[in-house]
């Protein structure tokens, strides 16, 4: 539904390479800007320390993803083959010294259930799937998946100063200065 | 180390020597290809119509897939398991040689897209995304063997860990049942690995999408990736983590296989080299149709830039390495028969290699030995890596000869077990080479459908290589300029920077 009225979404500017958008990242970071982002088709190394952004925290829910598969496994197979139903094959003990036995299912299960928890933790830290967003809006961010290189500040910071904003853009080398509007 | 060098570079400065010499990095991209000419040939393949020879691959292997797998699974489950070769003393027969055979296939996807991502290889961009799918096809292939090998396939699901009728759990100290775990985890996490890898490339498609269909369809499977670096972050703590995972798991898949065989109290099977002789055999075979399926692919897409000859050579090399790894292992498990003292185990290794009057197998051992040791030493030389039609046919007979492989641990050995009235010569019947050709159809297949609606190349990270993707390469170049240092290549010769 296209009510007619449009809501700022940010600044959207582009630069020409990589190292333009690194050395770039670095002033948006100085100048206090906490809601933006650098987009680019491909990762580029050292932009975490350039945005001043920590190390992701996806490795310590994936801990517990993992420690969740191996737990499944233990009480799995001594559940069922010591307690549950105790199925002598080929004179193998029923006990706990049965415990190598049962080392390749909890293998596959810590990496299976890790796995799942990589995938599932890397969506939501990133907040997809999400397929609308005011960017797209943008005709020119379609190249951000090719070859351009963008920083987008966004209006909901506090710093973000609709006349300010777009001359500091300009400042750090910013081309193509769009102010990205959302339809509500 | 470092002042000791530069002061005689200074002492001989008045030789005109340059200051610094530095061996610069081989470009992985040849012909100075801009990120805009990347993404366009890549996605260009899945927006184009496809050439002719893609329909002509394409149409009769749907037409095998259906007829053999389709068919021929039909047929069998109608029947009776029965109607395969397979009989009280050849249990395993064709069924398990294919599995085994495909699910090694599936290896080297894994290892290029974790293992040697883990050290650092960054030439494997180019082909990681093909041989992920070809993983994920193998085992799609391998699986259905197992299946349909349990006889009544509609009872399959006693594998899950589900107790069954009579209340009654798996067996989990069996090896077979932890085949099923490591299977279906390989495959789960390797589907994982490849689509959480084209998420970007995908959204690359997405945004240039023309018409509604495809923009829904690509926009869907994107899951609205925008590409920024708050994204960047965690997509490349997953990526690492999930190399991670996947490095340990796709060892420990091909030595739960070669579990089946060793812990059994069989002559010829009940060895300890199994487990690394089955992973090496297994990336072996896997590299090898890897550049089956690479060669011709680069020419008919015109990728010759982005898959280059350095990657063709570099693969090349890991087959003569893995060939060297598995024919130790083969001469290795010969020795040991000979040398253990076991009756029984160098009875089944004489009958293998024809040095006992009954050997009814020693064909298909020599066949495997040519195939698997012999052939990959071609490789030692560079003119025989360089020559696409020497590492295209090197490659085809390493296939053969890696399927030989398993058909020399099965049936030479089922064929002469324990009892001599069980003792037979083994024939596939109709039905289990229309099975197999048949996953041979479907492999294809679906190899071709993956050219046709995915990207085939891991854009993003080819793009990653590039030289001006580094932020800090105009100050290195900046700085080698001051100091000023000539650049060599690998094979010596001079680079003239003005001029590139």
């Amino acid at each position: 539904m296209n009510t007619g009225i449009k809501k700022v979404y940010g600044y959207l500017a582009r630069f020409e390479t990589a190292t333009a958008l690194y050395k770039a990242a670095g002033k948006v970071r100085d100048k206090g800007f906490k809601k933006w982002d650098s987009y680019s088709s491909f990762p580029i190394h050292g932009m975490d320390d350039a945005m001043g952004l920590g190390r992701s925290r996806l490795p310590f829910f994936v801990f517990f993803g993992g420690a969740t598969g191996l737990f499944t496994a233990i009480a799995l197979q001594f559940g069922t083959q010591v307690y549950l139903y105790p199925t002598v094959v080929q004179a193998k003990p029923v006990n706990l010294f049965t415990i190598p036995a049962y080392f390749p299912v909890m293998f596959e299960l810590t990496v299976l259930l890790s796995a799942f928890t990589t995938l599932f933790g890397m969506l939501a830290l990133s907040q997809l799937p999400r397929f609308n967003h005011p960017l797209f809006e943008s005709k020119q961010f379609a190249r951000a998946t090719d070859d351009g290189f963008f920083i987008a500040i966004e209006a909901r910071d506090p710093r973000f100063n609709r006349e300010q904003t777009k001359e500091f853009l300009e400042e750090i080398g910013g081309t193509d200065i769009e102010l990205v509007e959302e339809q509500l | 180390m470092a002042s000791e060098a530069t002061t005689t570079q200074t002492a001989n400065a008045d030789v005109k020597r340059p200051k610094l010499e530095v061996l610069e990095r081989e470009e992985l991209i040849l012909n100075n290809r801009s990120l805009a000419w990347i993404t366009d040939r890549v996605c260009g393949i899945v927006e184009n119509r496809m050439p002719l020879l893609w329909w002509l691959i394409f149409i009769p292997s749907a037409i095998i897939a259906l007829v053999g797998v389709g068919g021929g699974l039909t047929y069998l489950v109608s029947t009776g398991v029965g109607v395969w070769g397979n009989n009280n003393s050849l249990m395993w027969g064709w069924p398990i040689v294919n599995f085994v055979f495909w699910i090694g296939i599936g290896h080297a996807g894994t290892l290029i897209s974790a293992i040697l991502f883990l050290t650092r290889q960054n030439w494997r961009t180019s082909i990681n995304r093909a041989a992920e799918a070809m993983t994920i096809f193998a085992v799609c292939c391998a699986g259905i063997f197992p299946a349909f090998h349990v006889g009544r396939v509609w009872m399959a699901w006693f594998l899950a860990p589900i107790p069954n009728a009579n209340a009654i759990w798996q067996n989990f100290k069996s090896p077979l049942l932890w085949d099923v775990f490591a299977v279906s985890t390989y495959f789960t996490v390797s589907l994982i690995f490849w689509y959480i890898g084209m998420v970007p490339d995908l959204a690359s498609i997405r945004d240039r999408a023309k018409n509604k269909i495809r923009k829904f369809a690509y926009g869907a499977l994107a899951l609205g990736w925008r590409g920024g670096n708050r994204q960047w972050r965690h997509y490349e703590m997953a990526y690492l983590l999930l190399a991670a995972l996947s490095t340990p798991l796709v060892l420990s898949v091909h030595t739960i296989v070669s579990f089946d065989f060793a812990t059994s109290v069989v002559p010829g099977w009940h060895t300890t080299i199994f487990p690394p002789y089955f992973v090496a055999g297994a990336i072996f075979g896997g590299f090898a149709m890897v550049l089956t399926l690479m060669i011709p692919v680069r020419k008919l897409f015109g990728l010759e830039d982005l898959i280059t000859m350095k990657h063709i050579d570099n693969m090349a090399k890991i087959i003569a390495f893995t060939g060297c790894l598995v024919g130790y292992a083969y001469l290795m498990e010969l020795f040991i028969a000979w040398y253990g003292q076991n009756k029984f185990e160098w009875d089944a290794f004489a009958k293998r290699i024809g040095a006992n009057e009954d050997s009814p197998y020693a064909w298909a051992y020599y066949c495997m030995m040519f195939c698997n040791v012999v052939s990959p030493q071609f490789f030692w030389f560079k003119w025989c890596r360089q020559n696409l039609w020497v590492v295209m046919g090197v490659a085809m007979l390493v296939n053969i000869g890696m399927w030989f492989e398993r058909f020399v641990i099965i049936v030479t050995t089922l064929a002469r077990m324990w009892l001599p009235g069980d003792w037979q010569y083994y024939h596939p019947s109709a039905v289990d080479i229309m099975t197999f050709v048949g996953t041979i159809g479907m492999f294809l297949a679906l190899f071709m459908l993956f050219l046709r609606f995915l990207p085939c190349i891991n854009i993003a990270e080819v793009k990653w290589t590039l030289r001006s993707s580094n932020v800090h390469h105009d100050e290195l170049e900046h700085a080698k300029e001051e100091a000023g240092a000539q650049s060599f290549e690998a094979e010596g010769k001079a680079i003239d920077k003005k001029h590139a």
